[in-house]
């Protein structure tokens, strides 16, 4: 796949862009048809337990974490902040094209309370499709695995 | 200094929001409880399966490492230097054959004994310590280990009862069907909150707030308060079970039952419905066991999703919860994906447990400024605490604190047990 840095940059822009104005579905069109979306502690991952935080194998689980999130789950009212930082491309010969991207997400409370919620690192394989990139697999790998309150809106 | 008059009520249905944040009791409870004849969760067999294994744990505010000596057995000790009070072993977990401080490198053995002392002697007669210095009288300090099937206990306190009478019958035996077969760890998380780690423990023994809190158990008609369902205690009733049994209510029960509740009963469905399947492992009925031990330890059956939760206070405004997903090492790899994708429900984001984070936060926070108003427990009514075999009650809560004043010295004459 070649190397279009500028439409990486732009994806991962969008991605923290449409989570923090809480435009989930907009937010789910930048994945694939068949995607996989896996939220991972350090912890587990550096000793190869399989445990995830989040865990969506197929499209329609990760469409099911947004459906929940609106309908039935309750969590701290806040807003999202996404620092995403430069995509790091990584040479291979897999499908599509593999990116490293590290990333911080700060959450403020309704009286203006910041504080830094998580600090990791995506691992993303992207694909072309329908014109654009799109997400194919997104390993977050989580820094922060000591989650503060709990964790509902999507990383 | 809180005395046995703070309760305003013998059946412990108030309770006074002093005790989730008065200093002095949270210091109090690390001594009596903490350290005092109570058995906690410390690990399983399976996670230090070799000689050499180790992991680090704690035990209220107190750091403990257990591990495996050389002959397979399960040592447990503080985590604590004799010598200036370091902490022995940083990592946590590894595989060693002593453990070493690194401030002066005194070194103990697999058994928490003192092993060797660097420059001991001194150099060349001059120095070190006097010859009189017992190495035997200062190990690291040990805890009384005991094991159900491989879940692995400690005490701090040398006149705590035996492990097994500690449990009591039904939470031997609850114990002894969640671990019917050697598990296996799939991973660990971890979720901090900023509340009394109290209201946690309390939390796990509540049965009235399952389907209001966690709506997307009622939302996806997966769990409700019509099913067949209650809490069983120990004898002293300061453990409990919160059960419920799969299939056992039926549609049009519940939406007559949920009618006058805020909660929109089984109106959506998922679309990757297999996440939620309930395949029966156990030889019974029971999708729902929530085992709670006195003071801080929770194993957990969510359908196929099975945990140990383990309470870690971190003073009186913050706790962690660390829960460690297990399955069992003859599940096939289908069934462990399931369990990994069941394992969805529960932890920081579970489907069905992230509430308890702001829940419990916003009852801390409110309840802080007035310390003398007191909470209500009383949903399966007050006076005796009973087994109950119907779902809308917290019973078990009043058991709690009926053994916790016990253990505290603030039980009051007349009090029911």
């Amino acid at each position: 796949m070649s190397l279009d840095r500028a439409a990486v940059y732009d994806l991962f822009a969008e991605y923290g862009g449409l989570l923090d104005e809480t435009r989930y579905d907009a937010w789910l069109a930048l994945f694939a048809a068949e995607c996989r979306y896996n939220v991972v502690s350090r912890e587990n991952h550096e000793r190869g337990l399989p445990a995830a935080l989040i865990f969506c194998d197929s499209r329609a689980m990760l469409e099911d974490r947004i459906m929940a999130l609106r309908e039935a789950n309750k969590y701290n009212i806040h807003t999202d902040r996404h620092l995403i930082g430069l995509p790091r491309l990584i040479p291979g010969d897999g499908e599509g094209l593999a990116v490293e991207v590290p990333f911080a997400v700060y959450q403020t409370d309704q009286e203006g309370e910041t504080r830094l919620f998580a600090a990791g690192l995506y691992r993303d394989r992207l694909i072309s499709a329908g014109g654009g990139l799109k997400i194919r697999d997104k390993l977050v790998l989580l820094d922060t695995f000591a989650i503060p309150t709990l964790l509902a809106t999507p990383l | 200094m809180v005395t046995a008059a703070i309760w305003p009520m013998l059946d412990y249905s108030r309770v006074p929001y002093r005790l989730y944040h008065d200093a002095e009791i949270y210091a109090r409870e690390q001594q009596r409880i903490f350290q005092g004849p109570t058995w906690s969760f410390l690990g399983l067999d399976a996670e230090i399966p070799l000689p050499g294994d180790f992991r680090a744990t704690w035990v209220g505010d107190t750091p403990v490492v257990v591990n495996r000596d050389a002959t397979g057995a399960v040592h447990a000790f503080v985590n604590r230097c004799a010598h200036r009070g370091a902490l022995v072993r940083r990592e946590l977990s590894g595989n060693a054959k002593e453990h070493i401080c690194i401030y002066h490198q005194w070194c103990y053995g697999l058994d928490g004994g003192l092993s060797a002392i660097p420059f001991r002697r001194g150099i060349r007669g001059q120095g070190g310590l006097d010859a009189g210095f017992d190495m035997r009288a200062h190990g690291l300090r040990r805890l009384r280990v005991d094991a159900v099937c491989g879940a692995v206990f400690g005490t701090l306190a040398a006149d705590a009862e035996p492990l097994e009478d500690y449990l009591g019958p039904p939470i031997m035996a609850q114990l002894r069907r969640l671990f019917d077969r050697p598990v296996r760890v799939l991973g660990y998380n971890r979720q901090r909150i900023r509340a009394n780690w109290k209201l946690y423990a309390e939390n796990t023994r509540d049965n009235y707030h399952a389907s209001l809190l966690h709506e997307f158990l009622v939302t996806f008609g997966l769990d409700r308060s019509t099913q067949v369902g209650g809490v069983r205690m120990d004898g002293r009733h300061r453990h409990n079970i919160t059960w419920a049994e799969a299939n056992s209510d039926t549609a049009e029960f519940a939406r007559e039952a949920y009618a006058g509740a805020r909660v929109r009963n089984d109106y959506l469905s998922l679309k990757e419905p297999a996440m939620v399947a309930f395949h029966p492992e156990h030889g019974d009925k029971l999708n729902l066991a929530v085992t709670s031990v006195f003071p801080s330890s929770v194993f957990v059956q969510i359908s196929n999703s099975l945990a140990i939760r383990q309470i870690r206070p971190r003073g009186v405004d913050e706790f962690e919860v660390f829960q460690t997903m297990i399955g069992y090492d003859d599940d096939s790899p289908e069934m462990t994906l399931h369990r990994l994708r069941q394992a969805n429900l529960v932890g920081p984001a579970g489907f069905v447990s992230m509430e308890d984070g702001e829940a419990l936060e916003i009852a801390h926070r409110a309840s802080r400024p007035e310390p003398d108003r007191a909470t209500i427990i009383e949903l399966g009514g007050g006076g005796a605490i009973s087994d109950r075999d119907y779902r809308v009650n917290d019973v078990p809560l009043r058991g709690f604190w009926s053994y916790y004043a016990e253990l505290l010295g603030i039980e009051p004459a007349g009090a029911v047990r």
